[in-house]
Parts: C-alpha cells; sequence; structure tokens
C-alpha cells in the first residue's frame, strides 16, 4: 500500500498552519503505511543559504556537530535539532565542503536533504508517532509532501522510508512497486550513482536525479520516467516551488486532488484531506494516468 | 411529514461505522425503518455495504472505497464522491452517485442499477455479470474490461481499451471512444437496440437523450475458444 500527501499552499495566511494540516492528513493515511513515515517541509529560506538536514543516532547533540562542522569550516553555523535529525544552515558556496568535513569529523552523521528552503524527516514508526517526534504540527512553510510506508520491496529502515532526495530543494515519495528497479539500479551504479538500500524508491529518485545530471528538466524526466520505469507508481515530488504528480498508466495506485483558491491538496485517499479547509467547496478529482501535473508558484 | 421526518438519521461524526453496517445488516425484508440518512461519512470506506432489504439510504458527503457494495433490495444515494469499488458486486437494487466515482465503480456487479451522474475513472464496469451501469459522465480506461453480461452506458468519452477480453455485456457510449481492447468490436445501432437504450436511460431517469449520437460495442467472439494460432 503505501500512503501520501502533499498539500501547496496559494494563500500565505495558511503558511503558519502548513505543519499542522499535513500532521493531520499523514496521520489518517497510518493504516495505509504503519512502517515508517517521513516528510519534506519547504519553509522559510535565504538566498545563498543551505539548509543541510542530516540524521544521527538516537541522542545525537545537533549542536556539538554543529560546532565542530563551525570548526572545520572557520565559519558560524547554526542547527536546530528535532529528534534524530537536525538541520545546518551553511553558506551554499560550502556545501561540498561541509559534505567531505561531516564524513570525516562525524561519520556517524548521514545527510538526508539539501536545499535552500527544504527540510526532510523521516523515520521508522507509527506515521503519526513519526510526526509528533519531528514536531512536524510546529513547522510551517509554503508547501510540503509526505509518506507512509508499508515496506514491500526491502527492509524497514530509516534509510528505506520516504521521501528520497533527488537533488537540491526536491525529493521523492512513492506508492506502488517497481518491476525493473534491479536493472535500473545497476545501470545508475554504472554511472556513478550511490545507494543506501536494497529499495526500488530510492532506484526511481536515483533515476530522476541522473536525468537531470544530464541536463533534463523534472518534467522531462518524469516524463521519461514514463519509458523507463516499468510498474506500478504514483510519484509525488517536492520543488522548492511547488510539487509535481505522476501516475503510471494503468494507475493502479490511488491519487485524489482538492483545490481552492487557498490550497492544492493531495491525497492517497480522500479521507486524508477532510479536515482541509472548507474541503466541502474544493474541486475533487483524480488525476489522469500516465500526464506529468506540476503545480508550483511563480518565483 | 417529510421524507426528512420519517427518515432513520445516522450520523458517522458520533456513531461507529460498524455500527451502523451491522444496523443495517439486520434489518428484515418486512423492516419499517425504510429511510436512512447517512450525515459526515467523510470519505470512510464500506458505508452501507452487504444491504439484504428493500431500503432507501442517503449519504451526505463524499465516501470512500465499496460504498454500497453487495448491495441488495436497497437504494442508495450518494450525495458526493465516490472512492474506488462503489456498488462492488451489486446484486439488485439502485446505487446512484450524484458526483464522481472513483476506479472500478460497478465491479462484478451481477444485478441491479448503477448510475454515476459525473464522471467514473478506470475500469469501470470490470468483469460486470449483469448490472446496469449509466455513466453520465465519461469513463476511464480499461472500462469493461472481461465485462460478462449487462449493460455499460456512458454519455460522455470512454478512455483506452473499452471493453478488452469482453464476452457478452452491451456498450453503448454517446460520446468518443480513445480506443477498443482485445476483441471488443464495435456492432451496428438497430432499432431494437435503440429500444433497449432507452429503457435503460429511462430507468436511470433519462428521456430525451438523442439515441441517433450512441454507438454501439460487444464482443467479436474470437477469444471464446482456443485458437492455434494464439499459441506463443
Amino acid at each position: 500500500m503505501c500512503g501520501i500527501v502533499g498539500l501547496f499552499l496559494k494563500d500565505p495566511k495558511l503558511e503558519p498552519e502548513l505543519g499542522s494540516l499535513m500532521a493531520g492528513m499523514l496521520g489518517v493515511l497510518c493504516d495505509r503505511g504503519p512502517d515508517s513515515a517521513g516528510f519534506a517541509v519547504f519553509g522559510p529560506g535565504a538566498a545563498g543559504t543551505t539548509k543541510l538536514t542530516v540524521r544521527g543516532p538516537k541522542g545525537t547533540d545537533f549542536g556539538a556537530v554543529a560546532r565542530r562542522l563551525s570548526d572545520a569550516l572557520g565559519i558560524q553555523i547554526p542547527a536546530i535539532g528535532r529528534d534524530t535529525h537536525g538541520v545546518l544552515s551553511l553558506p551554499a558556496a560550502r556545501e561540498a565542503e561541509a559534505r567531505a568535513a561531516l564524513t570525516r569529523i562525524a561519520p556517524e552523521i548521514a545527510v538526508v536533504g539539501a536545499g535552500r528552503r527544504m527540510e526532510l524527516y523521516k523515520e521508522v514508526g507509527r506515521p503519526d508517532l513519526v510526526a509528533t517526534r519531528f514536531g512536524l504540527e510546529r513547522m510551517q512553510g509554503t508547501h510540503g509532501i509526505g509518506h507512509t510506508r508499508m515496506a514491500t520491496e526491502s527492509a524497514v529502515t530509516t534509510d528505506g522510508a520516504h521521501p528520497f532526495t533527488t537533488g537540491l530543494d526536491q525529493c521523492l515519495v512513492h506508492n506502488g512497486s517497481l518491476s525493473n528497479h534491479n536493472a535500473v539500479r545497476r545501470e545508475l551504479l554504472r554511472e556513478g550513482l550511490e545507494f543506501a538500500t536494497d529499495n526500488d524508491s530510492e532506484v526511481a529518485a536515483g533515476y530522476l536525479t541522473a536525468r537531470m545530471h544530464k541536463g533534463a528538466s523534472l518534467k522531462q524526466a518524469l516524463t521519461d520516467a514514463l519509458t523507463d520505469l516499468d510498474g506500478f507508481y504514483t510519484f509525488v515530488v517536492g520543488t522548492e516551488s511547488g510539487f509535481g504528480v505522476l501516475r503510471d498508466p494503468i494507475a493502479c495506485k490511488p491519487a485524489v486532488m482538492a483545490e481552492t483558491d487557498r490550497y492544492v491538496a493531495f491525497g492517497s485517499e480522500y479521507r486524508a484531506l477532510v479536515d482541509l479547509p472548507d474541503i466541502g467547496n474544493a474541486r475533487i478529482w483524480e488525476p489522469e494516468p500516465a500526464t506529468v501535473y506540476f503545480w508550483e508558484r511563480p518565483n | 411529514m417529510t421524507t426528512a421526518d420519517r427518515a432513520h438519521v445516522v450520523d458517522l461524526a458520533s456513531t461507529r461505522l460498524r455500527q451502523l453496517n451491522q444496523a443495517l445488516h439486520q434489518l428484515r425484508p418486512d423492516t419499517n425503518e425504510t429511510l436512512w440518512r447517512i450525515a459526515n461519512p467523510r470519505g470512510r470506506h464500506s458505508v452501507a455495504v452487504g444491504i439484504d432489504a428493500p431500503i432507501a439510504i442517503e449519504i451526505d458527503g463524499h465516501v470512500g472505497y465499496y460504498c454500497a457494495g453487495m448491495n441488495k433490495h436497497a437504494t442508495v444515494v450518494v450525495n458526493g464522491n465516490a472512492g474506488v469499488g462503489v456498488a462492488e458486486n451489486i446484486m439488485s437494487g439502485t446505487v446512484h452517485v450524484k458526483g464522481d466515482a472513483s476506479q472500478s465503480a460497478g465491479a462484478t456487479g451481477c444485478g441491479g442499477r448503477l448510475i454515476i451522474d459525473g464522471n467514473a475513472s478506470a475500469r469501470c464496469g470490470i468483469s460486470m455479470k449483469g448490472v446496469d451501469i449509466l455513466v453520465k459522465g465519461g469513463v476511464g480506461h480499461m472500462s469493461a474490461f472481461m465485462a460478462q453480461a449487462g449493460t455499460l452506458v456512458v454519455l460522455g468519452d470512454a478512455g483506452e481499451s473499452l471493453g478488452d477480453s469482453i464476452y457478452e455485456a452491451r456498450l453503448y457510449v454517446r460520446g468518443k471512444v480513445a480506443s477498443l481492447g482485445a476483441d471488443c468490436i464495435e456492432k451496428p445501432m438497430t432499432d431494437h437496440h435503440k429500444a433497449k437504450l432507452a429503457r435503460k436511460l429511462a430507468a436511470g431517469g433519462m428521456t430525451g437523450v438523442d439515441l441517433g449520437r450512441f454507438r454501439r460495442y460487444g464482443s467479436a467472439r474470437r477469444l471464446y475458444h482456443f485458437h492455434v494460432d494464439n499459441v506463443y
């Protein structure tokens, strides 16, 4: 199964409520994916600054990690810790250097996402509890996507939880199962990509990343996925300016959209959308199969 | 006295769904509780499944999966959209969705009537076995897949592979058909068929529809028997 939610706010007045609305949506989809959960929230960001979302073992002092990294880079790096995840803010130009330094000075720390605005959290556990551990209900932002996982393809681990990052300010969640992921993974390994799990969705994320490295736009990469990825999928991708949706041509996996003047919302089931403001007057529809959709705010 | 006054009202905001369905299952064929009204379904699955009594139910709001599945004798009206598998395996009675229906509407339906005022998505009427389905909007891909008996009437367009591997159901489509599935062909629309179609439309509350704009599709009957040319 698995469950997906997405929320894109058109009305800035709703931005303080983004996290609480998303937490409610994720909680409803616990029974579609009770193994693990994750979400990406696109909140405030500053030009020239990259937020690195990192993960450490339980009890990690992310303030201490930031201080060690600050010393290594010779700059002041602020950190916010949330349970097993932390967000380090640093000059965008120093990102590669910071990643290399982290590998050296804090090998127990993994980078799970990076971007000007994106923060990405995921853990094993019941989705409503995972959301509470990270304090999702208090997060603010313009949009976000989330996932509840019922594992079918690979082990229930934090690495196997969604979202998977596909680049700066970009991530992917997946409901379905890919049948040719081993073949695609082999090709991507040859191209130099690295994978942390045996997960089919990580391959989909890697595929999109590789396509975009070769110059494709995200939309083009998703369109190419229709040819190259075999199996069942409903993908939702988060980007700095919005989110995109793609269902496979058979459209086995469910998807419902709701749109009002104030937001666009995605849910695996309508149940996930019932507590959104004024849902009674929303336009409700199912995205068409084999069609790439994007909802984005103008830059 | 109005209908609302006499109706048995169940609010799913305060009553458990299981409680509602158990109450419905306990109704006897001669029950006096023939009018039911259900509030706040909030997309819940399996609302009013398995009814076997001649009652009328109105559900105010959108429902989730399998609403009114296995229905016998009852008339179920959904004042909203329906999720996957509405009226799945319907045996008799009527299920009327005032909004849109998701995938597999009326799947395996053996009898009765399913009316959808809006659109139905993929696989509408998959493996239908005698149900009459009337969709006032369009239907998605693979509709009437392996359909065995019954009638699917579509006033809008039909998606790809309509009637793939169809046995004996009758399909009438007024709009465009994206493509026909394996062994599904267009058949002549005679006065006999127009009369049948008019009766199906009338039973679904529609009169005065221009029958001349409908086209009829059904089985070429080439998949009924083993054919040596199909061996790979």
